[in-house]
């Protein structure tokens, strides 16, 4: 699974597959920091997205998005 | 009434008695999975019909066929968030309820199955990166983990959730990067799609599954892409109709369920003839290559029967029905289409599991036909019961069909 | 004729079998000098053979005639250790490689997701490790000579039976798959034998299987098919030049084995692969006798 491993060879296979392997969490793992981030910063700045119990609900919005 | 302050804003829900009436029905089930799963994981797996000729058994179909009715959530992300489909926003949010439901039921389900659930890290420690298992269980972890990103927002958006700020605030800055998530679970869905059918195809000692390909993939790789992106959207579909016909309500708008059948044909039609194709050249060219004959591959009770009703009646039937607008149009016969098309890959999966290890190899080997315990069926019905549960929790609680209140004014 | 260096693509020693077919009474001494040797354990209910673990099976088949005509014959099947490669095409006998055709590796090999199983370059055996298995039986599936045991159950040991076991062999726990390794721990005490003595090279007749060993008819022959100073390959090349079917099983789908078999008797040779028909068979022998 690593480079230290005893069954790591750096070959062709492995670079491949090891690298879309952690190319792929790195993408996941960097877009959910940043929007943890980002809701963080909203909520500082106070545009906080608030539910109300009229027509402006979230659900809506990302209907129109 | 008592909960109706978590239902979605502006739509109604059942009696709160019926529902806890049903969900005790999902915990009953859930109940009968759970003396399957203790005696297996207490006792060992011959608790289960499986043995040395059927390595695989009721588990492994199950997990085959969920896992390829699960595509929906995928593919319709792909269409919704990266193709801009508008009209697929409709569907969108169950898709990935369903595909959520599918992927975590099928981990759970392999828990049991491997012999030794705690060292199943291994496969992803000691990774042998040639195997297509190997494959499939990195693509599939990961992407499960993408399935809860993905439902994440439709979990935080209720109603008393969202009111949280800090919940309301996240869930909304998902919605607005999804595409990224929908970008990386295309892609993931891609390959464990793919290795799913590639782990059958590579068995080069098996004639029934063995495949040549391109490259490494052999041809069951992309043919079981296609068939699970075929009927990823029946599925989904299916799932919103049945739920529509219970508690009768209109959930989804019948174009926004037209444009699935017209997707789902489109791309079972591709399938179809590319599987048609692979199927004559396996029957004329490889199986007689190998020295065997389509009456040993095809022996009772896995005998032709199956071929004509996975290819025939559960696969070009379907495919012409979903591509005639008119059967598109009504919804008894765009549900029949789409019944039919899954119910295909079912069988599909069926005959690459326990046919591929039905057909002894060795001439002095015999045939055995398979027949799962009742351990083995409570495990499975695993899916059902947390299916249900979930599925249940989710319909009433969270706000996953945008257009419930526009057509509840119709 | 079977060229083994150039079958097996390789210099290094791969240790195979010979087993003489005519010679083969049946008697099951091999498969239980095998178990007894590995440390396999009896069920307590053996009825259902389909999940006994029995690394080396004795199959019994017949001629399919009617008495008196009737022939029986006994296919003792240990693993093959299947290299794989390219499969070969008519013209030459499956044992030539075809360098068009697709690459095979072992089939259960190439398909373990936690490496507990691996093709050893230096001695071509397939070896199995049963704490790094994980059971998820991919490689049971794989195998087309059902070689490959799972253990659905616990051993029940019965008390004082776990001191016949041998210290060499660990057993194994319910929930991993096991299979013959070709005795591969008497291989490593031979190679500490030949380094005691100063010897480059292990002796041929300090590694042997058990089930060569137990065999009292001595229808099974081991050694380095690659070494032409050793038994079996010098044997395999005889029969093929007196004329004897010399075979593998299943041959035709490329595992590229390295357990022999041999008879005289065309209608057992007929058993070990599958043919649609007598010109399918005819053309299946060229090169393979003699």
């Amino acid at each position: 699974m690593f480079p230290f491993s005893f069954e790591w060879h750096w070959d062709i296979g492995h670079l491949v597959f090891f690298g879309v392997f952690y190319a792929a969490l790195t993408v996941i793992g960097i877009t959910l920091v940043a929007t943890i981030f980002k809701t963080g910063k909203d909520i500082a700045s106070g545009h906080a997205h608030v539910e109300h119990d009229d027509e402006h609900d979230a659900h809506a919005e990302a209907a129109e998005a | 009434m008592y909960d109706s302050s978590f239902w979605p804003k502006g739509v109604t829900r059942g009696h709160p008695v019926l529902f806890v009436f049903w969900l005790l029905i999902c915990g009953a089930i859930l109940q009968f999975t759970g003396i399957g799963a203790f005696l297996c994981l207490w006792k060992g797996l011959n608790q289960t019909g499986m043995n040395d000729y059927y390595a695989f058994g009721l588990w492994i179909v199950i997990d085959l066929a969920v896992i390829a009715l699960g595509a929906g959530a995928f593919f319709t992300s792909f269409l919704s968030y990266i193709v801009r489909i508008k009209e697929l926003k409709n569907i969108v949010g169950v898709a990935v309820l369903i595909g959520f439901i599918c992927y975590t039921g099928a981990i759970m389900m392999l828990g049991i199955d491997i012999g030794q659930p705690i060292r199943g890290w291994f496969g992803f420690w000691h990774a042998n990166i040639h195997s297509m298992l190997t494959e499939v269980m990195f693509c599939i972890t990961t992407y499960a983990i993408v399935l809860i990103i993905e439902l994440l927002p439709a979990v935080l958006e209720n109603r008393q959730i969202a009111k949280v700020p800090e919940f309301g605030t996240f869930a909304h800055n998902l919605h607005r990067i999804m595409i990224v998530f929908a970008g990386t679970g295309t892609f993931l869905s891609f390959f464990h799609q793919g290795s799913l059918g590639g782990m059958f195809g590579v068995l080069f000692a098996r004639p029934f599954a063995f495949r040549e390909g391109f490259m490494i993939w052999p041809w069951t790789f992309f043919l079981f892409i296609l068939s699970a992106i075929a009927t990823g959207p029946s599925f989904t579909t299916l799932c919103v109709m049945i739920t529509e016909k219970v508690t009768g309500r209109k959930l989804v708008p019948h174009k926004t369920k037209m444009l699935m059948g017209k997707i789902s044909g489109l791309l079972l039609t591709a399938y179809m003839v590319l599987k048609l194709a692979d199927t004559y050249y396996w029957a004329k060219v490889m199986v007689p290559g190998v020295g065997s004959s389509l009456d040993v591959m095809y022996q009772a009770p896995y005998g032709t029967w199956l071929l004509w009703a996975e290819l025939g009646v559960c696969g070009v039937l379907p495919a012409i029905m979903l591509l005639v607008p008119r059967v598109r149009q009504s919804y008894g016969l765009l549900f029949l289409a789409m019944l039919l098309n899954c119910t295909g890959i079912v069988l599909n999966r069926f005959v690459f599991t326990i046919q591929s290890l039905a057909i002894p190899v060795l001439p002095f080997e015999k045939f055995i036909a398979f027949m799962p315990t009742w351990q083995e069926i409570a495990v499975g019905s695993l899916i059902l019961g947390y299916g249900f549960l979930v599925y249940s929790l989710a319909y009433r609680y969270l706000p996953i069909f945008p257009k419930e209140v526009e057509l509840s004014q119709d | 004729m079977y060229d083994f260096k150039k079958i097996y693509r390789t210099e290094e020693s791969r240790y195979g079998m010979l087993i003489n077919i005519d010679k083969c009474t049946g008697c099951g001494a091999c498969s239980v000098a095998c178990m007894s040797e590995n440390n396999s354990g009896v069920l307590e209910d053996e009825t259902n053979k389909i999940r006994s673990v029995t690394w080396l099976r004795v199959y019994q088949v017949d001629n399919g005639q009617a008495f008196p005509k009737t022939e029986v014959a006994f296919f003792p099947r240990p693993c093959q250790h299947c290299q794989g490669g390219k499969v070969g095409n008519y013209k030459e006998g499956f044992f030539f490689e075809d360098p068009d055709a697709h690459e095979n590796h072992t089939p259960c090999v190439s398909v373990c997701p936690a490496t507990a199983t691996d093709y050893d370059e230096k001695t071509g055996i397939v070896s199995q490790v049963p704490t790094r298995c994980i059971g998820c039986r991919y490689c049971v599936a794989a195998c087309p000579y059902h070689a490959r045991y799972f253990n659905w159950y616990d051993v029940p040991w019965p008390k004082g039976s776990e001191r016949a076991l041998s210290p060499f062999v660990s057993p194994r726990m319910r929930g991993v798959v096991e299979k013959c390794t070709f005795c591969f721990h008497r291989y490593q005490q031979a190679q500490n034998k030949a380094f005691k003595d100063g010897e480059e090279k292990i002796a041929e007749m300090d590694y042997q299987t058990a089930c060569t060993e137990a065999c009292p008819s001595g229808a099974i022959m081991f050694g380095d098919l690659n070494n032409p100073d050793h038994k079996v390959g010098q044997t395999i090349q005889q029969y093929q030049k007196e004329g004897r079917f010399v075979f593998r099983l299943l041959e035709r789908l490329g595992t590229n084995t390295k357990v022999f078999y041999t008879t005289e008797r065309e209608w057992v040779r007929r058993k070990a692969d599958n043919f649609i028909s007598d010109e399918d068979f005819k053309q299946a022998l060229p090169g393979q006798k003699g």
